[in-house]
């Protein structure tokens, strides 16, 4: 029990220097896309091909709209964003998970998907 | 104009939350307004066809199906509940002696309200109840000898219209409403309702599996599911699925929860006919 908590303890402190060092700085937006839809993509993460249609994703769902022409429909990247975090903000019957709300997704994941379908 | 879309959207919002909290309104209001919307929905389905579900509503996965059906996985489930049924127990008496009207032909009855304890009776608590009465171990509710006699007695309903009743009694009221509640409330992390998937979106698709409509939900089971469980399971084994896979903890098979909810479900398939077993891909 301690060990574990002392081995979560020390990956947490890992991680966070992990982002803090300067490799994460350097990494090309291109890298921060591609985990963005990498998070996006992944069927116990964001799962946002369940019901949306992305570009370069397979068997997309239709329940939601398909997610093109973003930065046109979303010119304020904080309304995508918050659409993302509790999608029932804005529509309180919406049948889309409240990714920040019930913690399915963490803040930085949020952030990177957020980039990653603004930029569709 | 903009005034006119905010009316628009403010009213469908409103149309979409009203059934969470419409309370006023009478089961055969709910029922006419349920059968109404699915109908309007797909108007091309004959209205007994809802009974197939998904296969009611999408005409590629509709060709295989007719072609499983023609053979059906689930004859020798049938065969070995038809034999169940018929082996007495150790005292000599059998499911057909305990069973209300014998057990044949009595699928679309179920679940109903009994008034002497107040509670909501299924047919599989009905099959234990016969055997715990009897001096016989009760079986396991999700799959197994319970689905094959279950699956024995929907064969011999098949064709029998579910006719449900709730009596004016403001236990089986109560039910009623508790079910209707499971339905439309949203849950689990995924935040998501029975409704929301099969009544909202009913017709569109969750990546490439197409929700079916509630209407018709429960006349099948139960099913024969070939790639999730290569085996016959019941509604309840079905309902638990459905909860696990929007991360929230399923409620217990034949628990209070899922039979309130199967009492709403199967009011709302009121006039649909008993098509049990059936198989799923
Ligand atoms: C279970 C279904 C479901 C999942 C999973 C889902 N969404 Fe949605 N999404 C919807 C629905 C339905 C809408 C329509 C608007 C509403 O009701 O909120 C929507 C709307 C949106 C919108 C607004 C689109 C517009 O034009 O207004 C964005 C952006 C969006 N979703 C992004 C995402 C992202 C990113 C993910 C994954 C991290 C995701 N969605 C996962 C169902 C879903
Ligand atoms: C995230 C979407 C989702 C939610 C929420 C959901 N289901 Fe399902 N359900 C499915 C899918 C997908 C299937 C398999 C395809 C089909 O038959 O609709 C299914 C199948 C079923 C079936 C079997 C239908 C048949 O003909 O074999 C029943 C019954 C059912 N669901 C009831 C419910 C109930 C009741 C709830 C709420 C407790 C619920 N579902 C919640 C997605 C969902």
């Amino acid at each position: 029990m301690n060990i574990r908590l002392i081995s979560s303890a020390a990956s947490v402190v890992a991680l966070l220097g992990v982002f803090a060092s300067p490799v994460v700085f350097s990494a090309s937006h291109g890298d921060m896309l591609a985990e963005g839809q990498r998070l996006a993509f992944d069927r116990k993460l964001g799962n946002c091909l369940t019901c949306h249609m992305i570009a370069g994703g397979d068997s997309a769902g239709n329940l939601g709209p398909p997610l093109i022409a973003m930065k046109a429909r979303f010119p304020d990247k904080k309304v995508l964003r918050a659409q993302i975090w509790d999608s029932n903000v804005k529509n309180p019957a919406s049948a889309m998970p409240p990714f920040g709300r019930h913690n399915i997704l963490t803040e930085k994941q949020i952030d990177l998907v957020t980039d990653y379908i603004h930029s569709l | 104009m903009r005034k006119l879309l905010f009316a628009v959207s403010t009213a469908l919002a409103v149309g979409l939350v009203a059934p969470v909290t419409a309370t006023a309104s009478s089961p055969q209001q709910d029922l006419e307004e349920f059968r109404a919307y699915f109908y309007n929905k797909f108007p091309n389905v004959p209205k007994n066809d809802f009974i197939n579900g998904v296969y009611s509503i999408d005409k590629d996965s509709r060709v295989q199906w007719e072609n499983m059906e023609e053979f059906p996985v689930y004859e020798d489930s049938v065969a070995k509940g038809e034999e169940l049924f018929n082996t007495p127990f150790a005292n000599g008496k059998t499911y057909a002696d305990c069973l209300k009207g014998g057990g044949i032909g009595t699928r679309q009855m179920y679940p109903y309200f009994d008034s002497d304890t107040g509670s909501i009776v299924t047919l599989e608590e009905s099959i234990n109840k016969c055997r715990t009465d009897n001096g016989e171990k009760p079986l396991k509710y999700k799959k197994g000898p319970i689905a094959e006699i279950s699956a024995y007695i929907a064969f011999t309903s098949r064709g029998n219209k579910f006719n449900i009743k709730i009596p004016d009694d403001e236990r089986a009221l109560a039910q009623y409403e508790q079910g209707k509640k499971q339905y439309y409330m949203k849950r689990g992390q995924l935040n998501l309702s029975c409704a929301d998937c099969h009544y909202t979106n009913s017709g569109s698709q969750a990546r490439s599996e197409i929700l079916s409509p509630s209407l018709g939900h429960v006349t099948g089971f139960p099913v024969f599911r070939h790639q999730k469980w290569g085996e016959l399971g019941t509604l309840h084994r079905r309902l638990g699925g459905c909860n696990a896979n929007i991360r929230a903890k399923p409620f217990k098979a034949q628990g209070d929860e899922y039979k309130a909810l199967e009492y709403f479900l199967s009011y709302m398939s009121n006039g649909l006919e008993v098509n049990g077993p059936s198989s799923r891909k």
